[in-house]
């Protein structure tokens, strides 16, 4: 069961790489689909079958899955943006970087006092790895989309940090930061496309009109 | 059970908000909604209902105060609304109306809940719902504010959620239940795995420090505060910084039961809060643009509550005195701003100036919530400052205590050299005419609000006394 879930991890993983080195929209909205999905089978395997543990895959799979890929999705077609073009760092650094971050998330977990039963599983390293890259897109990509699919890796990498300890978590609790988390995406879709609108495009680094003089 | 109903009453408003068609009807439900909310938070103070049966929900007083100050704002803002909104007929108020009531709801959730969870979640809310109330406005500045405000905020409040969950996993190593109820918690904490435990509070402060504006973390607060009209800018520095306030509170309580992490937690509170205060030192001097000014006001006075939880014993009284008169006092600075900006159409002192001769009213407001947001006798936030400042001394925190000083005198300077010419300086000749006028709606709403700033500074009443004394127990070092 350990060994199932690790490989999900690295798959979990790789799909960051996927995201930091390619620059069509498109395809990171589906490579975060996925990385939902995954997410969302990952609270199944390791832990024993209960009606919470069906109801949480079945709402994260629906989350990550299918809404908030779809409404990501509306925003690109609405807006037009098929690129990143000119991220502040091009795709080589970031991926450069990203391998640095993982293999760091590595040997920092080693350092970590883990109960004894996480100590050999990859849950923490992956997290900490999914986190950074989360970071990373956020901070080198200029497209208001790629901000918000940084923040959706974000989350993600924190969501599996929350894997190791879904009893602390109760279902309302759960349901509550899924549906912020929903809504927040719903309002960051609305504002994109009245940015475009406002703007004709979505590069945030146009976004500089308040400041101090 | 009655706390259930407390919480969904605003949320049955945003409701009937949705439904009513008619533009001139809907910011109706606003005051209706707020007043049987602020009658409830009166008859909750005297008769709280005890612990909910899981630990999730009481109203401590800790809670109580944070309560009282958001209700009372609310109402406030909630009447002047209607005022406000009848100047602004060209656009829909359907989302502010529903935003403003859900995030009302939130706010409530936050106050009352003992599970770090759930408040997790309901901060959350009270950020998403205040999004599109930023951004009113439709232009290309608002939007710009709108962004920066979610982003930092959204990811801000996710590292938060990472440093509950440590919070949780420290539980865990420890071979505790994992909870994350206060009560158990601080129970537990002593035992808790220290290194967890350390990232954990780290997590939160900086999680939650950002929500509340703290230097560093503060950068989204100018342009929001900037773009986003009156009313909102108000619930925003009086609601949404002492909900995360709340939060940071509820963060300490467990550092105090942990005894050993204590020491690190308030030393943090204190650097970031004399951070903010030196930066909202700089960036005050020669600001133009009045709403942004008291975005910086709104840094320097989250400053203030920092480094009063910091300083603990004594100043912690003072702290969260300053959290009730921060709030309202802010209020009156944002709405009597927003009138000014309405009636000049221009948010900047080369054109606003003689504020007193165009809008007596609103400019004599605007003047005196200067007075009283800067620490000046008679008003209540000279009290709260003074209790926090003389506890650094007397606690032989000279350096704070001094830099602290120091501190308020330039940001007085600061704020002056904005707000004189602003208000009596001479009026700018050839001014386009608006339809603005000071009317009862639009300005008896703050000169309530400055009553009760007064009124607090010269004859504070035994009951709120009694409520900010049994808060500040709930956070004193228990040797």
């Amino acid at each position: 069961m350990g060994s199932f879930a690790d490989q999900l991890l690295v798959l979990v993983m790789l799909i960051n790489f996927v995201l930091l080195g390619s620059s069509r929209m498109a395809f990171c909205i589906r490579a975060v689909a996925v990385q939902g999905v995954v997410l969302g089978i990952l609270p199944g395997i390791i832990h024993p079958f209960s009606f919470h543990l069906a109801t949480i895959t079945v709402s994260i799979i629906l989350a990550k899955g299918v809404i908030i890929p779809y409404l990501i999705d509306n925003a690109v077609r609405k807006t037009q943006i098929k690129r990143e073009i000119e991220p502040f760092l091009g795709y080589v650094p970031t991926l450069v970087l990203g391998a640095v971050f993982t293999s760091l998330a590595f040997v920092f977990a080693l350092k970590l006092p883990l109960a004894p039963e996480h100590q050999d599983l990859l849950f923490v390293p992956a997290s900490i790895a999914t986190l950074m890259t989360g970071f990373l897109v956020l901070t080198t990509r200029k497209k208001a989309i790629s901000q918000v699919i940084g923040y959706l890796v974000l989350e993600n990498g924190i969501f599996i940090f929350g894997l190791l300890l879904t009893e602390a978590m109760p279902v309302m609790v759960e349901a509550g930061a899924l549906l912020d988390l929903l809504v927040g995406i719903f309002v960051m879709g609305i504002v994109i496309n009245h940015i475009s609108r406002e703007f004709s495009s979505i590069d945030t680094s146009r976004l500089q009109a308040l400041k101090e003089e | 059970m009655i706390l259930s109903v407390f919480v969904s009453i605003p949320l049955l408003g945003a409701l009937i908000a949705w439904v009513i068609p008619d533009n001139r009807v809907r910011p109706y439900v606003l005051p209706v909604v707020g007043l049987s909310h602020l009658a409830m938070t009166a008859w909750l103070l005297g008769n709280a209902p005890p612990q909910s049966p899981g630990g999730w929900i009481w109203l401590d007083p800790l809670g109580k105060i944070v309560l009282l100050c958001i209700s009372l704002l609310f109402t406030v803002c909630a009447v002047y609304a209607v005022g406000y909104l009848g100047y602004r007929q060209e656009r829909s108020n359907r989302v502010l109306c529903m935003g403003l009531l859900t995030c009302l709801s939130a706010m409530t959730l936050v106050t009352i809940c003992q599970h770090l969870g759930l408040l997790w979640v309901a901060v959350e809310t009270t950020t998403v719902t205040m999004a599109p109330l930023i951004y009113f406005n439709h232009n290309a500045r608002s939007i710009e504010a709108t962004w920066k405000y979610l982003l930092i905020c959204s990811v801000g409040i996710a590292l938060a959620l990472l440093g509950l969950l440590f919070l949780a996993y420290s539980t865990h190593v420890a071979h505790r239940e994992a909870t994350l109820l206060l009560g158990p918690l601080m129970f537990s904490a002593p035992e808790l795995n220290q290194g967890w435990l350390h990232a954990a509070f780290i997590f939160l402060l900086v999680g939650y420090g950002s929500k509340m504006g703290l230097a560093p973390l503060h950068t989204w607060k100018p342009d929001a505060y900037g773009e986003a009209p009156g009313l909102v800018g108000a619930l925003l520095a009086g609601g949404l910084v002492n909900c995360a306030f709340l939060a940071i509170l509820r963060v300490y309580q467990i550092c105090l039961a942990s005894v050993t992490e204590v020491i690190f937690f308030q030393k943090a509170l204190i650097g970031m809060g004399l951070l903010s205060m030196a930066i909202a030192a700089i960036f005050m001097a020669r600001q133009a643009d009045f709403k942004r000014m008291l975005a910086y006001s709104s840094v320097e006075h989250v400053g203030i509550l920092a480094i009063g939880l910091g300083l603990g014993k004594g100043a912690l009284f003072g702290a969260l005195f300053h959290l009730l008169n921060n709030g309202l006092t802010k209020g009156v600075l944002f709405l009597s701003s927003g009138n000014i900006h309405r009636s000049y159409s221009h948010k900047t002192t080369d054109v606003v100036r003689g504020a007193l001769t165009r809008l007596p009213w609103s400019g004599g407001l605007f003047l005196a919530g200067f007075i009283a947001i800067t620490g000046s006798p008679p008003f209540s936030p000279f009290l709260s400052e003074y209790s926090i400042v003389s506890s650094a001394f007397i606690e032989g925190q000279y350096a704070v205590g001094g830099l602290f000083l120091l501190f308020l005198t330039v940001v007085f300077i600061g704020m002056a050299l904005t707000v004189l010419p602003l208000v009596m300086g001479e009026p700018t000749p050839n001014l386009e005419p608006t339809d603005y006028r000071d009317r009862l709606l639009t300005v008896g709403p703050p000169f309530f609000m400055m009553l009760v700033v007064l009124l607090l500074g010269v004859w504070p009443p035994e009951f709120l006394l009694q409520l900010l004394r049994d808060g500040a127990a709930l956070l004193e070092v228990r040797s």
